[in-house]
Order: structure tokens, then sequence, then C-alpha cells
């Protein structure tokens, strides 16, 4: 594995420069240790095709998301309006994002209060990127497995997000399954709506127990997602079924990169 | 004569009590905050004209399409029965000859169809139990009201059989008021049944039938107001003023603007007015949008919207049914209470939150919109629970403990969990 390459929006500044594209970590992805690894996996795919990005570094401070949605609007417009203004700073025209949560809040909640930027999530851009033929994708070590991608609901439903993620793995020649519930159907991970943060309501089982629990019936060698907090709630649910060794639960950032053994 | 002036009679009454009682669901809907919604054509067409949502369960949507496409086109005899009613005609419409008795026939098949779906339903609700379709919340006066529309749809079907019966047997029989006229694909397996009636038996049997089938679209007429069957009017305009937006954007609060925008722009001009403060998020459903209310008088309590709701599949008290039924049954008390005082509204200690709905349903949302999604007539139950939990939050700071603790990390910093800001990127070293 080679170094991976990081500048800041600052240094960029300082230098007089403009990247092409600004990466936005997210949360997650800057403090939770397995989703730093999906962070490096999207940077080692952008430094590979030699993408000019930029991170905002320790001036990135958390979208909002998860205060939105748990009803804390004055929260999520104090820090929308804080991000909003260094992103305007820097003049900021184009994102993308390792976050479905980031993303959606950035493209569609952002411009009402006066943020408008070109917003894109991590596997759109990779499936941009294979499209016009900057990155090649073989399948490497996932060919001919059999890999089922999970929706995140803020990619899927949220924004219609769902051929992108698809037509990656497919580039892996990999075998892709459908869970029953899929696409627009797809059963959330379990913690959207700040329910990450939060200890569940009495019921008869977890929601990650219950979508795990689908996602192996299929027998697949990978459950890939495509956002750090479905990764979590799914790892977690693989572990429940004691699959960990059968079944990795991986980014799709992470299967570009593990294919080209980036 | 008479039966032509009770005939007017009915109608006429039929008519103004449909109007008195449509007036105040409008006023009931009109009860909810201005809202700005383009109403798109498009949409509505596809949605509720098409039926576009429903194909996903493809056994429900055939039976459903049966029963729809039936009623919507039955109704074109019924305009005949009017005619007939009123000017004491008999079949008024058969001067159109061939065209006609094909119309008649073709209507006797959808009316089958309607019979036979009808039925299917009733079986799927009381006898298979169809999990969606017996849930607790349908308990009472839910479940009532779904057996009473399917009853009431199969009487009023097997009225127009007999009808037809008496009729074709009638007319064989060369009686002068009953002119040949109609096909009977479906009601000329009951005519045999009846040959050994006398004339006045088969007559009163036919106007029996009539005034039956028409009493029963009366009747039927007056009980949508207070039935989940008020879905075959409001889902048009329910679609119409459909979201057009993606799914995950949620509202942006003015109110909320307006307070947080002076500290980074001091020259920011307010959007609301700050001498009518409003509250923050929804406690009862005069703080909802009228959308949201004709959300709630459009449902059909199909439930489609639950069964695909992850907390309700693993058990959790959420459902986004029973969100929207709570709306409806509260605004419901509230209309009462306005009819009751005169045109005001009387503070009755209740509320939505609280009374109806409970803490625990709305802090167990995963703001997922599988609801949104699954529902047929665009119902948007997740806007009314996040709502609620912005009431919570901002106007009585009752959040469970855990969000309390996540939303002052996100404050401090900049982050859900409590990391220092400048170790953001320390990922890049740590490979
Ligand atoms: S948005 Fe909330 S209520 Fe609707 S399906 Fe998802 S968890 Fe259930
Ligand atoms: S909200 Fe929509 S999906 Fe849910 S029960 Fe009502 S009509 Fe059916």
């Amino acid at each position: 594995m080679s170094t991976i390459q990081v500048k800041t929006m600052a240094e960029f500044t300082a230098s007089g420069e403009q990247p092409d594209i600004l990466f936005w970590v997210g949360c997650s992805g800057s403090f939770d240790d397995r989703a730093k690894k999906i962070t490096r996996a999207i940077v080692r795919i952008l430094n590979h095709v030699n993408i000019k990005f930029a991170i905002l570094g320790a001036e990135e401070s958390c979208t909002g998301d998860p205060a939105k949605r748990a009803g804390n609007e004055f929260l999520f417009q104090m820090q929308a309006m804080t991000n909003i203004t260094t992103l305007n700073n820097y003049n900021i025209k184009k994102i993308v994002t390792g976050c479905p949560h980031c993303f959606n809040t950035l493209k569609n909640e952002y411009p009402a209060l006066g943020g408008n930027y070109e917003v894109i999530h991590h596997t759109q851009l990779v499936q941009q990127l294979i499209n016009e033929g900057k990155l090649k994708v073989e399948g490497g070590e996932f060919k001919g497995k059999k890999i089922v991608f999970h929706d995140p609901c803020y990619l899927g439903r949220a924004n219609d997000v769902y051929e992108a993620p698809r037509e990656v793995i497919q580039n892996l020649d990999a075998d892709l399954a459908e869970m029953k519930r899929s696409r627009a159907k797809g059963l959330c991970c379990g913690a959207g709506g700040a329910q990450m943060f939060k200890e569940a309501e009495k019921g008869s089982r977890e929601v990650n127990i219950e979508r795990a629990e689908e996602a192996l019936a299929e027998n697949p060698d990978v459950i890939a997602v495509a956002c750090p907090f479905c990764n979590t709630m799914m790892t977690d649910g693989v572990k429940h079924f004691n699959k960990e060794t059968q079944t990795k639960v991986l980014d799709v950032a992470e299967l570009v990169a593990g294919a080209n053994n980036l | 004569m008479i039966s032509s002036g009770i005939f007017c009679i009915l109608l006429i009454g039929a008519s103004a009590l449909f109007y008195i009682n449509i007036k105040k669901v409008r006023r009931n809907i009109l009860l909810g905050k201005d809202v700005e919604v383009k109403g798109d054509l498009k949409t509505m067409l596809r949605v509720a004209f098409g039926q576009s949502k429903m194909a996903t369960r493809p056994i429900p949507f055939i039976l459903h399409l049966f029963v729809y496409v039936g009623f919507v086109l039955i109704n074109i005899e019924v305009l005949e029965m009017f005619v007939d009613g009123v000017f004491q005609t008999h079949r008024a419409f058969s001067f159109l000859g061939g065209f006609y008795n094909f119309l008649i026939g073709f209507f006797e098949v959808l009316a089958f169809l309607v019979t036979f779906g009808c039925a299917v339903f009733l079986i799927r609700r009381n006898i298979v139990h169809v999990k969606r379709l017996v849930m607790k919340e349908l308990n009472g006066w839910a479940k009532t009201d779904a057996n009473i529309i399917l009853c009431s749809e199969i009487i009023m079907m097997s009225a127009l059989f007999l009808m037809n019966a008496a009729d074709q047997t009638l007319q064989v029989r060369g009686n002068e008021h009953y002119t040949t006229a109609g096909s009977f694909p479906v009601s000329q397996f009951i005519a045999p049944f009846l040959t050994n009636m006398n004339d006045g038996t088969l007559i009163f049997m036919e106007r029996f039938c009539w005034w039956l089938h028409i009493v029963g679209i009366f009747g039927f007429l007056n009980y949508l107001p207070i039935s989940k069957h008020l879905h075959i009017l409001l889902a048009f305009p329910n679609t119409y003023y459909s979201n057009l937006k993606p799914k995950g954007e949620f509202s942006t609060l003015a109110s909320v603007t307006d307070v947080v925008a002076p500290n980074f722009d001091p020259a920011y001009q307010p959007q609301t007015d700050p001498n009518n403060p409003q509250r923050f998020g929804v406690k009862d459903v005069q703080d909802l949008t009228w959308k949201n209310l004709l959300d709630a008088y459009s449902c059909t309590e199909c439930g489609r919207c639950t069964s695909s709701c992850p907390q309700n599949i693993t058990g959790k008290k959420l459902s986004p049914r029973k969100i929207i039924m709570d709306t409806r049954d509260r605004l419901e008390e509230v209309g009462k209470n306005i009819d009751k005082n005169k045109g005001v509204f009387v503070d009755d200690g209740k509320a939505l939150l609280g009374d109806y709905v409970t803490h625990e349903e709305i802090w167990a949302c995963n703001t997922c919109n599988a609801c949104v999604q699954e529902c047929p007539v665009n119902i948007n139950p997740l806007e009314i629970i996040l709502e609620m939990r912005r009431y919570l939050v901002m106007e009585e700071s009752n959040s469970p403990a855990e969000l309390n603790g996540m939303f002052s990390n996100v404050e401090n910093n900049g982050a859900p969990w409590q990391f220092s800001p400048s170790d953001r990127a320390n990922w890049i070293n740590e490979q």
C-alpha cells in the first residue's frame, strides 16, 4: 500500500492554488476507526487517478445531520451556517462526500441557508471515473465473489441513487446479488434518524440484526455498503450471527481500492 | 310521479348533506398552517389515476384495480339511473342500441370483478389475516369501517345483478315497461331461478334492487367523510400536492433561521413576523401544515407504510399508519370541539403529542423514508414525526439523554462523539 497524499484547503490556499474538488470526510470517516479505513480507501482512489482534491481538516465540522433528524433545528442551522461560511470563504464549488448523510445534507439542505455546491457521493464519483476511463477496475480479489449491496436510505430512497454503487460492483466481475428488500424497498440498517446515538426502543429485535439476517441469507462473500453507519450496523449484525469469517462488510470504495491493490 | 319526487328529495338531501360534511373536512384541513406546495398534475395522473405505486404488490394491485375501475365506470350506469329516477323512464340510454347493450354487459363484468375483489379483500382481512390488515391500531372502528365498505360494495353489486336478472325476465315476458335492452353476461345465470315468480314479484324485486342501489350510493357518499373510504376522493388532490423534492430534504425552519442567521450575517432580514411567534415543531394538529392534515384525511389505512417500517418490523411501537390515523382522529376531535363551541376551539387540555402519539413512538423513527416511499397516495408520515421531535427538543428540551449528549458533542466538538476537532485529520497518518 502506498502512502496517501492529502492536502487541506488551508494548504491549497497558502500555495495560491484551488483544488478541483473538496473531499468532505464526515465525522464518522474522521474519527471512527473502521470508517477511517474507508476514508483512506477513498483517498487512495483519488490519489490513483491524480485528482486535485482537498479536505477541510480541522476546519470541517459536523454537517448537523444527526441534530436535524433528532429535531434540533437550532443546532443544525448553527452547524450548517458555520460550515457554509467556511466553504464559501474557500470558494468551494464541488464536493464529494464519504457518507450519504453528509451528501444529503450538503446537497439538499444547505442551499436554503446559502450553501450552493455540486455535491456527489463517493460511489457516484467512482462510477464517473470508471465511465470516463480514468479508473480501471478489474475484479482482482473480488472476481467471481458473491457481493450483496445494502442500499443506504440517504443515498437510495432519499436521493434516488441506486445504480452508481451497483455499476461499480459489477465492474469488479463479481456476482452481484440482491436482497429481497432492495433499492427503493431497501430496509434501513437501523442507524439513521440519530438512532446511532441512542438505545433502541423496546421491541422484538434490533433493526441491524433483521437486516444482517436478510443479507446473510444470500450467503454472500461480501456485504457491500456505501455508508460508514451502515458499515458499523452491518458489521455488528454479521458478528451477531458469528459469520464474520465467511462474510466481510466492506465499503464500495474499499472494494475498488482492494481490487486495484491500491 | 311520487317515486320521482322521493328520488329528487333523496338526491337533493344526500347532496346537501355531503356538501355540509365535505365543507367541514375542508375547514378542518385548513386549520393547518399554510405551506407553499406547487401542484403537479402529472404526479396526480400517474399515482392516483394510474395507481402507479400500487403495482409493487401485485395481488392487492390487481384486486384493487378491479374495484377501482369498476367503481369509476359503473358510475356511468348510475348516471342513467339518475335520469330514470328523475324522469321515471326505464333504461333511458337504451336508444344507444348495440353500444348500450355492450355497455350494460361490460358493467356487469366489472360488477362481477368488483364483487370478486371485495370478497377476496374480506377474506384477506378476516380469514387469512394478512399481517398489515390486522395490526392493533386497526382494532375498533378502523376494522369495522373496512368491513362495512367491503360488504356494502358487495351488497350494491348484488343488487345490480338481481335487478338485471328480474329486468331481463320481464323483458322476455314482453312486459311493456321493460323494453328489450342490455346484455347480461353475469345475471343471465341468476335469471333461471326467477322464472317461477309472477310479474308483480319480479317488478317489486327489480324496483327494490334499483332503490337499494340508489340509496346505497347516497348512503355511501355520506359515509365517506367519516371513513377511510374518503381516499377515493382525496387521493387526487393529495397526490396533486405531492412533495417533488428529494425525500431526504427536510424542511428548513425559517423561524429558527431568523434566530441563527444574524450571528453570521448582521444585515440579515428576518423572514417571519416577530410579533406573531410560532411554536417550534408540532404539538397538536393545528401546528401541522394543511398538507399534513390533507394527508391524514387521504389515508386508506392500508398499512403499506407500517409493513415496510424497520422499527415496526422489529417489534417497536412506532407505526407510521398509526401516526396518520392518530392525526385524523385528533383533527376530528378538534373539529367537533369547534362545532360545539360556535366556531372557536376551546382548549380541551389534550394534544396529538402525548394523548395520541407517545414519545416512545416518536423517538424510534429511523427517518428512513420507507413509509413515504411505500404510500400509494403519497402521504408523508415522517414529516409529522420529525415535527414532533422538533417540538420536544426545541420547546420542551425533552429528548432522550443520549441524544442530549450527542447534541452537546456536536455543539462543542463539531462531531456527535467526544473527539477533539483538532484530531479530525489524524486518519491521514494512521495507515
Ligand atoms: S421513516 Fe420512520 S416511520 Fe417511516 S418507515 Fe422509516 S422508521 Fe418507520
Ligand atoms: S399512510 Fe399511506 S401507506 Fe400508510 S396506511 Fe395510509 S395510505 Fe396506506
